[in-house]
């Protein structure tokens, strides 16, 4: 082969082999950027959610919060313990927070149920182990599940530190009396979790449980929005006031705070 | 080749039917699992992984050791596995198989499986685990029937089996590493984040596998004319006493650190399995059962006397096989999810029909088995008579 072509060919082929790669690469570089969105919707650079435990306290509000968010998520009410499938509920303080809760803790905090979720880590031990892709993090740090691709091994719900995930042990519909049309209701067989309500983001909501906890408890009690602005009131919340974090020390940086 | 599976007695038949039963009632129950959902089973939210995984988890550790035949007969010529080598190559290939229908019987949505290979996706050791035991069984299955071929030809393998047969040792290691990795890179379960899981899971394996094959071999030699070797055995035997002292040593190690550091989250799992939580004690005694015969077996297994007499040799590695199979095949995985995330206690014992499909499973295991076995054993003793 003439020596003109042959280095031809390998300086094409070295570049179109690094320009495969650098795609990805600068993609990943550049991440960060606010997920895409239809006008009217919500975009943030990083979604966070900051729960005051003081106002959120009382179980009506807890019960208002999980019941707006399964109400409009189509999540079954199944009456055995073991099945049970959960976005949000209560649980004590010192399951929530094992490292932070000891005997005499303040009163109030032992006493009172705390409202758990997915966390939206930033570095999801979930999306870690997903064999298929299945879960998967947006770039506005919403932790999705993708119903359609999930094969049910469960990898996620070993994974997971916080116990967000649900799998489906028996057909969701014997559990829903009336499934809402405007959200997808699941088959037995895959893991659900909390999605921060992404469906509603894109038409400019609230979550529901931002709006159910708003609407029982006053404002404040649940506050939603980007920590990658600095003026959003999430990011001056985080700066003013004493917040937790479910298990820290694991470095999975959850994204669903707690004012104490 | 495959014909001589299909030619027996009488009494090979009646043992061929009665795994086909067994087979039926398995796949009855699963049939029955896939219309109504994994809810048929005792898992839960808390306890999601069960009897299933954890079977994963122990073969994966049978077929590794076919290694312990495999690597002194082709890496160091010992003759005295001349003729035991392709009883552990053929010991592997079921299990690798029944590895795979674990896995598959587990999943919830089984119809989506090929999503794995769609979707490749390398920073899960569930992928690499897929990829590494379908490997595994493809290594082992050209391997036997190329050398094995060759036996009966009377001719010498064909040289480019050996770097391939070289290959199988490593992959041997890698299946059980990785299937350690499942479990020893979760944050989320302190009672498995431990690194010596998948040295733990090795040395076990080499004590679980080889003790299995020896209880064949003598069974092999009952029932028909082929005689794997006395000094074959004998040696293997040396390997399991080996292999589970390094077992128990591991489990020793595993449990001062847990213990004695006395950090809550690593001691509770403990506590839950040598004493019980909260009033929840399902899993204290196949702890206990399982430990203390294991450690009696060995110290059995240690005099030259147990050893030599084959009838105390068998006792002493079904002892070992079923000492394991409680460590591995049931309390490791299910105590690993109790208490849950959240510190509660959910506790987990399978339904029949996860039983029926767990013995389903195992009767294909043992269908492949004896369908193999059958031809090794015709293919030697003709060539005795020869």
């Amino acid at each position: 082969m003439d020596e003109s072509r042959r280095n031809f060919l390998k300086v094409a082929g070295s570049a179109a082999v690094g320009a495969a790669w650098a795609v990805p690469v600068v993609k990943a570089l550049a991440g960060g950027g606010k997920t895409q969105t239809w006008p009217g919707g919500r975009a943030a650079r990083r979604w966070a959610l900051v729960i005051d435990v003081n106002k959120c306290s009382s179980p009506a509000v807890q019960r208002a919060c999980a019941e707006a968010c399964h109400r409009v998520h189509n999540v079954p009410h199944v009456p055995e313990h073991k099945h049970e499938v959960k976005w949000i509920w209560s649980t004590g303080f010192e399951n929530a927070f094992p490292e932070q809760a000891h005997h005499d803790y303040r009163r109030d905090l032992l006493e009172n149920p705390v409202m758990v979720l997915c966390n939206h880590c930033e570095r999801p031990p979930c999306v870690r182990v997903c064999p298929t892709q299945a879960t998967f993090k947006r770039p506005d740090g919403v932790v999705m599940m993708d119903m359609h691709r999930c094969i049910g091994c469960r990898y996620c719900i070993a994974a997971c530190p916080y116990g967000a995930r649900s799998f489906n042990w028996e057909d969701p519909l014997k559990y829903l009396d009336h499934p809402r049309p405007d959200y997808p209701h699941r088959t037995k067989g895959v893991v659900e979790k909390c999605t921060f309500c992404t469906e509603r983001l894109a038409r400019g909501l609230e979550p529901a449980c931002v709006e159910a906890a708003v609407r029982v408890a006053g404002p404040g009690a649940m506050v939603f929005g980007d920590v990658g602005d600095p003026n959003s009131a999430v990011s001056q919340l985080l700066r003013t006031k004493t917040t937790l974090r479910r298990k820290p020390g694991l470095g999975t940086e959850p994204h669903v705070f707690y004012v104490v | 080749m495959l014909e001589k599976a299909l030619q027996g007695s009488r009494r090979y038949w009646m043992w061929i039917a009665f795994l086909a039963l067994v087979i039926l009632a398995g796949f009855a129950a699963y049939l029955y699992q896939l219309r109504e959902g994994l809810g048929v089973t005792g898992l839960s939210r808390d306890v999601s992984w069960g009897l299933y995984i954890a079977q994963l988890t122990f073969l994966v550790g049978v077929a590794a050791s076919a290694v312990m035949v495999v690597l002194p007969y082709y890496l160091h010529n010992f003759k005295a596995f001349g003729k035991l080598t392709i009883l552990g190559e053929f010991l592997a290939i079921p299990s690798v198989i029944m590895c795979m229908l674990f896995v598959f019987v587990d999943m919830g949505q089984p119809q989506r499986v090929l999503n794995v290979l769609l979707h490749p996706t390398p920073n899960s050791p569930m992928f690499w685990d897929v990829m590494v035991l379908s490997g595994y069984l493809l290594l082992n299955i050209l391997i036997s029937l190329v050398t094995f071929g060759a036996e009966r030809r009377g001719v010498a393998p064909p040289r480019w089996i050996r770097p391939i047969i070289i290959l199988s040792i490593p992959w041997a290691i890698s299946i059980h590493t990785v299937t350690a990795f499942l479990y020893a890179g979760l944050e989320a379960r302190p009672f498995w984040m431990t690194a010596i899981m998948a040295p733990r899971f090795l040395a076990s394996a080499f004590a679980a596998g080889p003790s299995l094959l020896i209880l064949l071999c003598l069974l092999v030699r009952r029932v028909s004319r082929f005689d794997p070797g006395r000094e074959g055995i004998q040696k293997v035997a040396v390997i399991v006493t080996y292999a589970m002292a390094a077992n128990i040593f591991f489990v020793l190690v595993e449990l001062f650190t847990g213990i004695y550091s006395d950090m809550p989250e690593h001691l509770h799992y403990f506590q839950y399995l040598f004493l019980g939580l909260e009033g929840h004690h399902a899993l204290v005694p196949w702890a206990w059962t399982s430990q203390l015969l294991g450690v009696a077996a060995l110290v059995a297994m240690f005099f030259p006397q147990v050893r030599r007499n084959e009838k105390t040799l068998a006792l002493a590695c079904l002892a070992i096989f079923a000492a394991l199979w409680m460590e591995k095949g049931l309390t490791l995985i299910i105590a690993g999810f109790v208490p849950n995330p959240l510190g509660e206690v959910t506790e987990y014992s399978p339904t029949l029909v996860e039983l029926l499909i767990t013995f389903g499973i195992y009767a294909i295991g043992a269908l492949v088995l004896s369908g193999l076995y059958k031809i090794a054993i015709t293919v030697r003793e003709s060539l005795k008579a020869a």
